[in-house]
């Protein structure tokens, strides 16, 4: 069925991507020197702690900041396309066709003044020219498929008239209503109950088999990473801390936030006498990320790092296969693994 | 009335909530959802209630009803025993300091012109309680303890990722020291790291201040930590609600089974983008909608174990035996069949 893709250089490219907000306190430094790359019919993880630059760096491709008050710089390129510098138009004419997005806040992509079915069948109309009937027939069709029961009927609710989940379903049938090339998910299931989230990650792999869609999967939820995800990007304080396919990065973590993010999932056996093992310390400040590791002040492993590199030098991050920006040598990392195995 | 000291903090009794909805051209009545449907349970002082279920199934109604935030269509909602399901603002005036909302929408519920200090201080300075510097001393200890830090004080709520603005949210609801807190997914839109840290905040405020809860949310391992009884809801209804380690344990309704089989986890994946195949039970059949369930058991349409009874009888919430007896389903086999010989 899929075509055989062409595999050549990536699709989207993302490199030293910076974004800073001035803000009154100084200047914020939401994402600091990011680069990853994306191939068609692909799935990239994006986790992290939050506030680390997720939703910031989604924006950043869509060039959706207000660049008054927002230094973006950095490239990213798409199928060939600079975004970056792109202009206002050229931008248009790819978001919602080409490269869509579902945002962590429905509220941003709803409007609360039109029903559902008519923003989707006006998003429809924009990018493929499509007659009232045949938009409104493809929306109704979008939200039987992301389960909204009695489609037909319930595509003249406003957003206001449905619950937390349905609205997310919603913008998610917004975002696949142009079979879109590259798909930017941020938190799409966080409003789901988990049958409901099955179904929806069932659909969008049924998207990705059928139009070779990339798809950037923004989630806290590493069980969601597991079973969708190629490849895992870990971000912490802006930057990539860690990156590799999906299975190592998540059974072999080698970086200690990874580690210590993965302690923090409560299982559905675990003890539940025992408190939640959350990772110590809060997240830094952007406005002053610590010196050298941003993560050292909150790391348990520092002391088996020779010197003081963990305060003093910034651990850099190999751009191939899987790979940790941290200074523990290669011996020490095992001991990650292991921990984080024990129950 | 005489005070029982085993009665409990909230006791909801034939809930209902039917939002009417408009014609068509006409704006004539059709029809409603029925958004919750007949509810009854109770939460204990100083415990919680899970609340689970399907995507529009009536959660986060039945928590806006709890902290009469709606009025109810039909049914009692008894507050230390006394029904305010239908009381005015006035009656609800010192019950609103006692009840506080976590909402599941971290946006909508901030007020984007007013800076994080001030929406976290609104309930303290409705009350006038203490001096102004005290109660802002109070905010950044309460902005501390959520975890965000004192220079945000001044910030707006834009310049917030997601999971920062819920934990704003969780902050003002422990301002006023509530006796029952509804928190409606209040940590999923955050990393794991944090959510730990919350929930166990929130389990310390529990057993420091006695605060009960219902907690709606559906990460079923977080309901599994942190609540003491679970309630699963389909389109409208309870269909079980028992001990957690019944629960999870023993889970008798199908709806319930199917649920606990989704529950994806991280070390199970098979690392190339495909589902997991486990056991998952997948639902299928017609997502029913709550503007005319269907007869019966309402689950049926999707229960993989239906037979002819479910389609004309509609089972009630009963108890069935179990070793701690607290446990109640509303499905016609949810007791198992005696084996076969
Ligand atoms: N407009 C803005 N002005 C100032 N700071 C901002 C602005 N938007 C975002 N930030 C800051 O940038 C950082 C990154 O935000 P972002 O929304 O990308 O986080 P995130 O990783 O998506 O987190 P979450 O998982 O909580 O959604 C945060 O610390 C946030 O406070
Ligand atoms: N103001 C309203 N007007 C009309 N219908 C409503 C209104 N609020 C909720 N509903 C409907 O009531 C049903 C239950 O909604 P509710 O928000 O309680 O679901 P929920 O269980 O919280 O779902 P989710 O898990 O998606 O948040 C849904 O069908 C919803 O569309
Ligand atoms: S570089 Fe040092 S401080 Fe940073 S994660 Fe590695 S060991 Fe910890
Ligand atoms: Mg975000
Ligand atoms: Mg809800």
């Amino acid at each position: 069925m899929t075509p055989p893709s062409v595999q050549s250089g990536p699709f989207l490219s993302v490199r030293d991507l910076q974004v800073r907000f001035a803000t009154e306190d100084g200047v914020v430094r939401a994402v600091d020197g990011l680069s990853f790359d994306l191939r068609r019919g692909q799935t990239l993880g994006i986790v992290g702690e939050s506030g680390s630059g997720k939703s910031v760096t989604s924006l950043a491709v869509l060039g959706m900041h207000d660049r008054s008050r927002t230094t973006v710089t950095g490239r990213v390129t798409f199928d060939g396309t600079e975004l970056i510098d792109a202009t206002e138009k050229q931008l248009q004419s790819l978001r919602g066709n080409r490269i869509a997005m579902i945002f962590q806040d429905p509220l941003t992509a709803l409007s609360p003044y039109y029903t559902i079915g008519a923003q989707i069948a006006e998003t429809y109309r924009r990018h493929t020219g499509a007659s009232r009937s045949a938009a409104r027939a493809r929306a109704v069709d979008l939200l039987g498929r992301v389960g909204i029961a009695a489609p037909g009927r319930r595509a003249d609710d406003y957003p206001h008239e449905f619950s937390g989940g349905m609205r997310q379903r919603a913008m998610i049938a917004m975002s696949l209503v142009c079979d879109p090339d590259l798909l930017i998910a941020d938190e799409p299931t966080t409003a789901l109950d988990v049958t409901v989230q099955a179904q929806i990650l069932d659909l969008l792999g049924d998207l990705q088999r059928e139009f070779d869609t990339a798809i950037i999967l923004i989630t806290h939820d590493l069980g969601v990473v597991a079973n969708t995800a190629h490849e895992v990007l870990v971000m912490y304080a802006g930057r990539a801390v860690e990156h590799g396919a999906t299975q190592q990065v998540l059974t072999r973590p080698r970086h200690p936030y990874t580690e210590g993010l993965l302690r923090s999932v409560p299982r559905l056996h675990s003890d539940v006498d025992e408190p939640l093992v959350p990772i110590p310390g809060s997240p830094p400040s952007l406005l002053a990320v610590p010196a050298g590791c941003p993560f050292h002040p909150r790391c348990a492993h520092r002391e088996r790092v020779p010197g003081d590199d963990c305060v003093t030098r910034r651990p850099a991050l190999a751009e191939v296969g899987h790979a940790a920006a941290c200074h523990l040598p290669e011996e020490p990392r095992e001991v990650l693994a292991q921990q984080h195995l024990q129950p | 009335m005489p005070e029982h000291h085993t009665a409990p903090l909230l006791e909801v009794a034939g809930l209902h909530k039917h939002f009417p909805i408009r014609g068509g051209l006409l704006t004539r009545r059709t029809g409603a959802v029925r958004a919750v449907d007949g509810v009854d349970f109770s939460i204990e002082a100083g415990r919680s209630l899970g609340l689970v279920g399907e995507s529009g199934c009536g959660k986060s109604t039945t928590g806006r009803l709890v902290a009469r935030l709606l009025e109810p269509t039909g049914g009692a909602v008894r507050y230390r025993g006394e029904d305010i399901a239908h009381a005015s603002r006035r009656e609800l005036a010192p019950v609103r300091a006692e009840i506080q909302m976590i909402f599941q929408d971290p946006y909508s519920s901030l007020n984007p012109r007013q800076t994080v200090g001030t929406i976290v201080g609104a309930p303290l300075a409705i009350r006038r309680t203490g001096t102004a510097s005290a109660r802002r001393a109070r905010v950044r200890e309460l902005l501390a303890t959520v975890g965000l830090n004192p220079e945000h004080y001044n910030r707006f709520p834009h310049e917030f990722s997601g999971g920062q603005r819920q934990r704003i949210g969780i902050a003002r609801a422990l301002a006023l020291e509530p006796k029952l807190i509804v928190a409606d997914e209040p940590v999923s839109a955050l990393d794991v790291s944090i959510q730990a840290q919350i929930v166990n905040l929130l389990q310390q405020v529990q057993r420091d201040l006695g605060i009960a809860f219902l907690f709606i949310a559906h990460d079923l391992a977080i309901v599994r930590h942190f609540s003491h009884r679970v309630a699963v809801m389909y389109l409208g209804r309870i269909v079980e609600l028992a001990d957690r380690a019944e629960l999870y344990g023993d889970p008798r309704h199908p709806y319930t089974k199917a649920l606990l089989s989704a529950v994806p986890e991280p070390d199970l994946g098979t690392g190339d983008g495909e589902a997991q195949g486990r056991n998952r039970i997948r639902l299928s059949g017609d997502v029913p909608t709550p503007v005319d369930p269907p007869s019966g058991c309402r689950f049926r349409t999707r229960c993989p174990s239906a037979q002819a009874i479910c389609g004309t009888t509609e089972p009630p919430l009963l108890p069935v035996p179990t070793a701690t007896g607290q446990h109640l389903v509303a499905c016609h086999f949810a007791e198992p069949l005696p084996a076969a010989a």
